[in-house]
């Protein structure tokens, strides 16, 4: 069965369609990029998947269970994970506390565990804390637990966002332009790190501009153009599909 | 002698929260705690423990409006309203008003409870509102509040409130007129709130709430169920200001709706802004120094204004000196005088921005 499957999904915005009918299945264990021209409705997908909007028509399910229309937080809760385009740490909590907050949904601390610090409540924060150093580790941010995460730099940024991600132990982590702005040597590290994931056993679907990092990564790729899915494929029968090069990599001279 | 209190209390404070030794931290706390609880071998002067019994009640209800507005960073200026639930709470259910005459102690929790699903039913509707939309409604819900107390004469006496409050009890003896009892009460609520409110701070909750307060669709991707952390923030600060109503009531055994008009709200909330927004030991000392200003310099001020034959009444002029204390502030220390480390990087931040 797969892990996520988008059927009939389209969503509109007043008269702007940004998703037509769009069908995307995802098996456990994949690593999937999604890419398309700006504006192809690549992000509405994620806010899709993740609830921030609602479908106007379409089912989402994920491991077998309908999630459109659930409120984020329970869809979070339930598996899924991002990062997000442009960057959206906790600016002014430190990069641990970052991480902590992510754990959340793997916490079962009640109103009177931290009112009270019942021992329950104290033995998991040390758990929580634990792994959070872990995952810091993990995307190689151990030395900065204790900086505040607006102040660091902005590759390291993007791996703080994607060991918040990780944090609640998610089945599938959706990756919103994870490479924007990184130099040549952190997309060498972010490859490293994405494959690291997905050997931790986490299924993959990023959205990517960097054609060359999306080729070396991903095992499928799904090309969406004006909210439809093009193509769909192996990067190899990606990079000779005629549709794909006329409406995204261009046309041949 | 009454300075010497706010003294200790504040130097206390400030030089527990410049050390980062966590057993000096608490030594010094203990120490301070230690020293109020003995201070009454010392000093046999009952006004003093009358002021510092206020002064008492005006901190836990900053500890709570911190909660609400410093933890979850959700504007509340109707906070007093939570106020008068819990006085109320008590002059119904501790007076001849309907004959009912329970314990003071039951109903420090009774009326907490009350004040905290209060909380919760009148920040239900709030919960889609952010920053100016929300102040708005919350001071709404200030206003109403007091004014039901009022309009609702056949229950709560209407302008005149309830009065008679019966005086409590501790291992049956009476409080009687005395402000001491109510002292070592608000001491120990305080020491309560205190523990409460710096564990919430370091929890899966305090966590959720600085998250909302930062981004709040963030918080949602992580698994966060907004809406319950709100309505747990508005329903533990309102609990605060409950616990604070019993004592306010019981000590002065008789409630109207005019002690918790708009400027309660706007005084508790300047204590924190004058502190330090979501910083407990700033919490403290901002509403140690507005309760200074408050209950014992202006009086004093008018004492020696009638001495030297001056004809002005200082203490009609508090709301002028909130006024001017909150602009020095404003102008010269925007985070508080005792900030968080967040706080401080919070306003450096957006101040820098606005001057590029």
């Amino acid at each position: 069965m797969a892990l996520l499957e988008i059927a009939e999904l389209s969503k509109r915005f007043g008269g702007l369609t940004a998703v037509q009918k769009l069908g995307l299945e995802i098996e456990p264990g994949e690593i999937v990029a999604m890419i398309g021209p700006n504006g192809a409705g690549k992000s509405t997908v994620f806010n899709l998947i993740t609830g921030v909007y609602a479908p106007s028509s379409g089912r989402i399910s994920f491991a077998g269970t309908r999630i459109d229309r659930r409120p984020t937080y329970r869809i979070a809760s339930a598996g899924i994970a991002r990062t997000f385009q442009n960057i959206r740490l906790f600016a002014f909590m430190s990069a641990l506390d970052n991480v902590m907050t992510g754990e959340h949904p793997l916490m079962h601390a009640k109103l009177w565990d931290s009112l009270l610090h019942t021992p329950f409540g104290r033995n998991e924060e040390k758990r929580v804390r634990a792994r959070a150093l872990d995952l810091l580790g993990l995307v190689g941010l151990d030395g900065d637990a204790q900086t505040f995460a607006g102040s660091l730099p902005y590759g390291s940024q993007r791996r703080l966002e994607i060991a918040r991600a990780l944090a609640g132990n998610p089945k599938l982590l959706l990756l919103d332009e994870p490479a924007a702005g990184m130099n040549p040597r952190e997309k060498t590290d972010l490859l490293a790190l994405i494959r690291e994931i997905r050997a931790l056993g986490t299924t993959i679907f990023l959205i990517e501009h960097d054609m060359s990092l999306v080729m070396q990564i991903s095992e499928r790729i799904v090309v969406l153009d004006h909210g439809e899915s093009i193509a769909s494929g192996t990067p190899a029968q990606i990079r000779s599909d005629p549709a794909v090069i006329e409406a995204y990599l261009g046309a041949p001279r | 002698m009454i300075y010497l209190y706010y003294l200790v209390t504040i130097g206390t404070v400030i030089a527990a929260s410049r050390t980062e030794r966590l057993g000096l931290k608490r030594g010094l706390y203990a120490g301070l705690g230690a020293l109020l609880l003995i201070a009454p071998l010392f000093d046999r002067n009952d006004a003093d423990y009358n002021i510092l019994a206020d002064t008492g009640i005006f901190l836990l209800l900053a500890l709570g409006l911190n909660i609400v507005v410093g933890f979850a960073g959700l504007l509340d200026l109707g906070y007093a309203a939570f106020f008068a639930i819990g006085s109320y709470s008590y002059a119904m259910l501790a007076s001849p008003q309907f004959n009912v005459h329970l314990p003071f102690w039951a109903l420090l929790f009774i009326a907490a409870a009350i004040a905290a699903i209060f909380g919760i039913l009148l920040g239900a509707p709030t919960l889609r509102l952010r920053g100016d939309y929300l102040a708005i409604v919350t001071l709404g819900f200030g206003e109403i509040v007091p004014q039901v107390f009022q309009n609702l004469t056949k229950y709560t006496g209407g302008p005149s409130g309830i009065s008679g409050l019966d005086t409590p009890n501790f291992l049956g003896h009476s409080f009687g007129v005395f402000s001491l009892p109510y002292y070592y009460v608000t001491l120990g609520l305080i020491a309560l709130g205190l523990w409460l409110a710096s564990n919430v701070r370091n929890s899966r909750l305090g966590r959720a709430w600085v998250a909302i307060r930062e981004d709040e669709l963030a918080a949602r991707h992580m698994g966060i169920n907004t809406t319950t952390a709100k309505l747990a923030a508005f329903s533990l600060g309102a609990a605060f200001s409950g616990l604070g109503g019993v004592v306010f009531a019981s000590k002065l055994s008789v409630v109207s709706p005019d002690s918790f008009q708009f400027s309660v709200s706007i005084l508790i909330l300047a204590m924190l802004v004058l502190g330090g927004m979501g910083n407990i030991p700033g919490v403290i000392v901002g509403s140690l120094i507005l309760t200074l200003v408050n209950s014992v310099l202006l009086p004093q001020a008018n004492t020696i204004a009638a001495a030297i034959h001056l004809n002005v009444d200082f203490t009609n002029v508090h709301l002028f000196i909130y006024g001017a204390i909150l602009v020095g502030i404003m102008l010269f220390k925007p985070e508080g005088l005792l900030p968080s480390r967040k706080r401080r990087a919070e306003l450096r931040t957006a101040l820098g921005k606005s001057e590029a």
